[in-house]
């Protein structure tokens, strides 16, 4: 699946909330299936920094495609992660690095998005980002 | 007498909402909210005299001039200093300590000792840490007990004829303990220390007396304590506020200039280099005044009400664990739910429009001490209501719920 289409998946789940606490609960639940950093991973190089909670990413190029893990001690963070990497996992790096990220605004997370909200959104994005970077460079 | 109904009314903040639920502000120690009365001082200068001070000739000029030094004088008489000129208007708190933290660099040698609370704002710790290494003096720490209450015994041991200054705050902002700055003080002064205390979280709660205290510095900020950002208070004894040296070169702290010296002007200009925040100070006399009217020690006996209030229905709550159970402290509740990170309780309280701080409070060192993360920090004053702890509880349980 393109992550557009992702994307798309993601604003219709998020659009049958009517209030903040449906949309939280759903985010807290999400957290719960966070695809999980390897414990060795889970290293201060790997943290990401400008979170109030803690944040770890981590990225495996298989076959060209990025897969993503990643683990938080907060669970509404861990949420958050779940939907970035729901929708950059298992892309390839140039799709990743063409990407928006608008869709976060039409899931009601936009406040979170500022840069100076404790939640570090806007790092984990660059996060995720760099590592594209970092895989398109060496295929390239 | 106190009527929080009333008193409410003064703030017109407390009227707003916060996502579509009424604004309950429990974020206090961070910030105090600000009253019409200071308001309306600060639309009055801008709206009829702002104008530099202590130089025009012109009547806007000593208007303010006039206003600004009127508001150093209401701010003696609230903290009991013995001369006007002994209180040096800042930036803040930082400011002040940063003042302190630099002239005493030209008094410290080798081998000679600070002491600073275990209890301290870790960037408290800095300024502090710098002189260290700018003079070669060492850096001791006066630890805490669990309660969050400084272990008097090993501070005699600690003090020694190598003492110079001692470092400790009021009341500290994580925990809301209150110190014992009275023993803190006079113990110091018996081998030759200088003491310097910060109040920032003291101010809003209580009214120090610094004659009585006999304390050698003591910083505020205003905006602790229903006053505007970006202005406070060092006040300093006469005596030291001589000894120490300028702290920054520019206008207003000088007599006479020439290439060949310049004299330093008499105090408190002498520390008050270049134009001040000239309405940020005529409104920290006004917010003063505002706190005064009410009544300290109303203000205090209200707050402790909620406190324990607060801390007994709190504690009701399964799982919950304050942290800081001082048997002096202040309306200050840090707290966490078990196995639940503060983060995620603090923003589901913002969604229920209830204002905590969540995080470490620049306090790391006490979070390490107690081994978590941060805390949520609930920080009441004399404006919040009972009514307010309700939903404040209420909305701890739905987090928990939601969280579990």
């Amino acid at each position: 699946m393109q992550i557009e289409d992702i994307q798309n998946d993601i604003i219709d789940e998020f659009s049958m909330f009517d209030d903040w606490e449906e949309r939280y609960q759903y985010m807290i639940d999400l957290g719960k299936t966070l695809p999980l950093i390897d414990a060795q991973y889970k290293t201060d190089d790997n943290l990401i920094k400008g979170c109030q909670s803690k944040v770890w990413v981590h990225a495996d190029l298989v076959d060209k495609h990025i897969v993503f893990t990643a683990d938080s001690d907060a669970i509404i963070t861990k949420g958050i992660i779940a939907i970035l990497i729901r929708a950059f996992s298992n892309q390839k790096p140039q799709a990743i690095l063409d990407a928006n990220t608008d869709f976060i605004d039409e899931i009601g997370l936009k406040d979170h998005l500022s840069p100076t909200r404790a939640n570090g959104l806007v790092s984990m994005i660059k996060q995720l980002k760099m590592y594209a970077i970092a895989y398109q460079t060496q295929l390239n | 007498m106190f009527n929080v109904d009333k008193i409410r009314q003064d703030f017109p903040i407390l009227q707003r909402q916060v996502n579509g639920k009424p604004l309950i502000y429990l974020d206090n120690a961070a910030t105090s909210q600000t009253p019409q009365q200071v308001i309306d001082v600060i639309v009055d200068y801008y709206s009829h005299y702002n104008s530099n001070i202590h130089r025009g000739v012109h009547t806007l000029s000593q208007e303010a001039t006039d206003k600004y030094e009127a508001a150093r004088n209401t701010i003696q008489k609230h903290f009991n200093a013995k001369h006007a000129y002994e209180i040096i208007l800042t930036a803040g708190t930082t400011h002040g300590i940063n003042l302190i933290a630099s002239g005493f660099s030209s008094l410290l040698k080798k081998d000679d000792e600070i002491l600073v609370s275990a209890l301290e704002h870790h960037s408290n710790i800095v300024p502090w840490q710098m002189l260290c290494e700018k003079t070669g003096a060492t850096l001791k720490v006066i630890p805490m007990n669990m309660d969050g209450e400084l272990v008097m015994s090993v501070y005699d041991k600690l003090l020694s004829k190598n003492t110079k200054l001692v470092f400790v705050n009021h009341i500290s902002n994580a925990l809301g303990t209150i110190n014992p700055i009275e023993e803190i003080i006079s113990k110091a002064h018996e081998v030759g220390a200088a003491v310097l205390v910060d109040g920032a979280q003291a101010c809003p709660h209580l009214k120090p007396d610094m004659q009585a205290l006999d304390v050698d510095f003591y910083v505020a900020s205003a905006h602790k304590m229903c006053g505007p950002t970006g202005v406070g208070m060092l006040y300093g004894k006469e005596a030291w506020l001589k000894k120490l040296p300028p702290y920054q070169g520019g206008g207003e702290m000088i007599a006479e200039v020439s290439f060949e010296k310049t004299t330093y002007a008499d105090l408190p200009h002498k520390f008050e280099a270049g134009t001040p925040n000239i309405c940020g100070g005529i409104a920290f006399g006004a917010a003063v005044d505002y706190m005064n009217a009410i009544g300290f020690e109303a203000i205090a006996k209200y707050e402790h009400e909620l406190l324990d209030y607060a801390t007994a229905e709190l504690l009701k709550i399964e799982g919950l664990k304050i942290f800081g159970t001082a048997k002096e402290k202040t309306s200050v509740i840090s707290f966490n739910l078990e196995g639940i990170h503060p983060y995620d309780v603090g923003t589901l309280l913002d969604k229920m429009g209830i204002a905590v701080r969540t995080g470490h409070h620049c306090a790391q060192p006490i979070m390490n001490f107690f081994n978590i993360p941060g805390t949520v920090r609930a920080s009441f004053a004399f404006y919040n209501t009972k009514a307010e702890v309700d939903t404040l509880v209420s909305g701890v349980k739905k987090a928990k719920m939601m969280l579990s």
